[in-house]
């Protein structure tokens, strides 16, 4: 029953999409597709969370190949993804009903948006590999016309391009992947690949193309170039799709490779998820702290997530090969855990950018400031999405962070040296990541909230609109529902914990004060109530001391001004000032940075000038060259484009010889 | 099973790879015509040895097919060509004749060495019939590979289609109207090759692809 419901509703996304080319005269158009894609969304949701009666729930459609057909199948996994992908798209389009009014060619949106909705969801409930890789490469291309809908600046142009390269070739990673998942004798549903048996080596093949394959979808790095010029490039509700939820699909995709189809894992599985999360999570967050484009820095801190995502489901995975269930129970809760915590709280972010940008046209936050006075309410609801992905508690973001650091903590019953070494390494980075990922927000909401603002459009700015600012609220009180009750959502998880790494995490609901404890009450637990509770009374009993035996009138007063005759907000302390102790410390490691200076002689009129060059190392190091090499290559096979008539038959000729003569051997 | 229709069988198919031979080697243009028109005389003895042997009337249809237009026809128009283009007395420069001949042999080996385990099964006559017949089409493809002049490249071509009919007479019912529609568009291919020869000798004032690829602006 929720599996039709829910392909019935693809179905009618798909349908949206096709009506809003039919009416695209219609002025109402905009909000009736993202009204429809929300009522849509809603029911896939309930699909995902009703009860479902058997523990499986599958059908085959006699759709694309004949005789073939596509399976689809939901169970746990695939119901917890549905969820995340629904709730996301849901908000997405409820924030779209006030922000997509501000689009200027909104039919370059609206077709694709319920079909990129429709794509994701049928990733998630596909059961062959043939309709998992169709709808697949189905949501790259939606998401990439959605990344070009400005595409009259060159440098979305640009980011769209890079981006249905990574795509294609992660796809074509992927193609290989279920090729050599299906073996010779070609059974392509997932049903009977998860009954073969694969040899170490094509196990190993597997993981490193699903690896390659999912990781440039999720922007792992370094296949991540292409997510910090694309997400920033589409219109934001799109963004806060794509970073919120698309990642998630991708993480979905390896979960059910290497969780499911791929049988009991070997320990030396793990190595590869934990050393790419780890440095994904650095390179994310490093990138992130120095960026001065709003929406840019989430992008980079996505790549963080994800890191911090794929390392957990490391653990799990090495946990899971020594038989430890209930470490790897942990382990894979955790990464669920942050999945629905990182699609919730970077959406909400994403729409706070979209408001910011709305409201003052503004995307790089060295010419905001002071947006507290202008966008109130914006500036409170971002202020929470900052607080949640900086893992400070009570919000949701720290009750994942601390989830995978109580599996790290578990490492040392690992019996493999390797691994048992890595794993402390790859906490100090995750600690390392966490701390400067506190850093950047508060950079970010620093510079663009606080102080004054430093251009005209920011003092101006205003407030979005009910609807964006209805779905940011919502947004924000989950993440602060999921940081109260974890408990709930832990329990949630643990059935699909118990089918994909074959043990649960401890009943949490049962224990008292709603408090959340990983292994056993006297090792450690977590109360989000008691934390949020605390809170709210130091807070509270400060104010009221200090009202009671200081002053009980707000008043205002001039800022200490350095002695300063000028008040220009540009003496005011920038980002880039900000991020210069990490540029520094960190440039010529991480970024390749140059500064060059630029100082005039003395008795020179001129003003000195201080450019900073910042590359990311990756594009010099790994792009680069293979851009040449294919570069020539390409111009190497242009000789053949310029042979005699003589010669082409040679080839032929050859081929045909040389297939005859390994015929004859 | 008589063994000496098999024998004069595999006689015929012999002499046509043979005839493949001699065209391989062959320099001069107007010997090249005479040599094909020997290859089509010696494909429709074999074709109509094949029906005999098979009892298949309408392979004496084939026969004569092959007779007509391709030992009488395209001769004949091939010789008024190269008289009209003033070439009947080239000689081409046919390179290392006898590197082309070790190919050869090299190739006639590989077809029988790739096709007789392959047709283990087959009838006795046909298993040979399509191993030669596999010879013919190399040597063909050989021969437009190695010569420059585009006349002895239509040659090669028609050889190596030559050797198409052998497998087919040699298998065991190919239908009467699939040969005739080959046939016919053997021919027209060949006009729209003679037509073709006309227009590039017209503009080009040769017809030696080596001059052709130098007009072209490839490499020389």
């Amino acid at each position: 029953m929720p599996l039709y419901l829910a392909l019935i509703c693809v179905g009618a996304l798909l349908a949206v999409s096709v009506y809003a080319i039919v009416q695209r005269r219609n002025p109402d158009i905009s909000r009736n597709v993202y009204r429809l894609c929300i009522a849509l969304c809603g029911v896939l949701f309930l699909a995902a969370v009703m009860p479902r009666g058997a523990h499986v729930v599958s059908t085959t459609l006699p759709l694309g190949l004949p005789w073939i057909g596509m399976h689809f199948r939901i169970d746990v996994l695939s119901a917890f993804f549905l969820a995340v992908v629904n709730l996301g798209g849901a908000a997405a389009s409820a924030y779209a009903i006030g922000y997509g009014a501000h689009e200027k060619d909104p039919m370059r949106v609206l077709p694709f948006y319920p079909a990129f909705l429709a794509g994701m969801n049928v990733v998630v409930l596909a059961d062959d590999a043939f309709a998992f890789l169709v709808a697949w490469e189905f949501m790259s291309l939606a998401s990439w016309a959605l990344v070009l809908t400005h595409h009259h600046e060159a440098e979305n142009r640009r980011a769209g391009f890079v981006y249905l390269l990574m795509a294609s070739f992660g796809g074509f990673a992927l193609l290989m992947a279920f090729g050599v998942l299906g073996g010779v004798g070609g059974a392509y549903d997932f049903a009977s690949i998860r009954e073969s048996t694969k040899e170490a080596w094509k196990s190993g093949l597997i993981l490193a193309l699903a690896m390659v394959g999912m990781g440039s979808k999720a922007g792992l790095a370094p296949l991540h170039i292409w997510l910090p010029l694309a997400h920033p490039a589409a219109p934001s509700h799109v963004s806060a799709l794509m970073s919120g939820v698309m990642t998630k699909v991708a993480v979905y995709g390896f979960i059910r490779v290497v969780f499911d189809l791929l049988g009991p894992p070997a320990f030396w599985w793990s190595v590869e998820p934990m050393t790419f999360g780890a440095a994904s999570a650095l390179i994310g967050v490093l990138f992130a702290t120095i960026q001065s484009d709003l929406k840019k820095l989430l992008a980079y801190s996505t790549i963080e997530n994800i890191g911090i995502i794929f390392i957990a489901l490391g653990l799990a995975l090495a946990f899971k090969a020594n038989g430890l269930a209930l470490p790897a129970a942990l382990a894979f809760t955790a990464a669920l855990f942050h999945v629905f915590n990182h699609s919730l709280f970077k959406s909400l972010l994403f729409f706070g950018a979209g408001a910011v940008l709305s409201g003052s046209g503004e995307r790089s936050i060295e010419r905001l400031g002071g947006l507290i006075h202008s966008m109130p309410k914006t500036a409170f609801l971002f202020l929470g999405g900052c607080v949640a992905i900086s893992a400070l508690p009570p919000l949701n973001g720290f009750v994942s962070e601390w989830l995978v650091f109580q599996a790290i903590l578990l490492s040392p019953s690992l019996p493999q040296w390797t691994v048992k070494l890595l794993v402390p390494a790859i906490g100090v980075a995750l600690a390392l990541s966490a701390a400067l990922g506190a850093g950047c927000y508060i950079r970010a909401y620093g510079v663009a909230f606080l102080g004054r603002p430093r251009s005209e459009a920011a003092r101006v700015a205003q407030d979005p609109d009910r609807w964006s600012l209805g779905t940011m609220a919502a947004l924000l009180a989950l993440c602060l529902l999921a940081g109260l009750l974890p408990s709930l959502l832990i329990d949630t998880i643990s059935p699909a914990a118990k089918d994909f790494v074959g043990g649960r995490m401890p009943a949490q609901a049962e224990l008292a004060w709603l408090s959340i404890a990983p292994i056993a009450q006297s090792r450690s637990s977590y109360n989000g109530l008691l934390v949020f509770v605390f809170i709210l009374f130091s807070a509270y009993s400060a104010k009221w001391v200090i009202h009671k035996f200081g002053s009980s009138r707000s008043r205002r007063a001039p800022a200490w001004d350095c002695g300063y005759i000028e008040k220009s907000p540009t003496t005011q302390y920038t980002a880039s000032s900000f991020a210069q102790p990490i540029r520094r410390t960190l440039g010529v490691i991480a970024f390749s940075v140059r500064e060059r200076l630029d100082m005039p002689a003395p008795g020179e009129m001129r003003a000195a000038r201080l450019s900073v060059d910042i590359k990311d190392r990756i594009f010099d190091y790994l792009y680069a060259p293979l851009t040449r090499a294919v570069e020539t290559c390409a111009s190497g096979l242009n000789i053949l484009g310029l042979l005699s008539i003589q010669e082409y038959l040679a080839l032929v000729f050859g081929a045909l010889v040389f297939l005859l003569v390994l015929v004859a051997i | 099973m008589d063994l000496l229709t098999i024998d004069i069988a595999h006689v015929l198919a012999g002499a046509l790879v043979l005839t493949s031979f001699m065209l391989l080697y062959q320099d001069r243009l107007s010997g090249l015509i005479n040599i094909y028109t020997l290859h089509a005389v010696v494909l429709s003895l074999s074709v109509a040895w094949q029906a005999y042997y098979q009892d298949a009337p309408h392979l004496y249809v084939t026969a004569g097919i092959a007779v007509i237009f391709k030992a009488v026809i395209i001769p004949f128009s091939l010789r008024r060509i190269i008289e009209r283009l003033r070439i009947h007395r080239t000689v081409e420069v046919v390179g290392g004749v006898g590197v082309t001949m070790l190919i050869g042999i090299f190739l006639t080996a590989l077809s029988l060495v790739v096709m007789l385990p392959a047709t283990a099964s087959a009838d006795p006559l046909a298993r040979e019939d399509i191993a030669f017949a596999l010879a013919i089409v190399l040597l063909g493809l050989l021969m437009m590979v190695t010569r420059r002049n585009a006349v002895s490249q239509i040659i090669g071509f028609m050889s190596l289609e030559n050797g198409l009919i052998l497998a087919a007479a040699g298998a065991h019912g190919m239908p009467l109207v699939v040969e005739i529609s080959v046939a016919f568009s053997i021919l027209i291919a060949f006009i729209v090759i003679g037509i073709f020869l006309f227009r590039i000798r017209e503009r080009f004032d040769n017809v030696d692809l080596f001059e052709l690829d130098r007009v072209r602006g490839g490499r020389s």
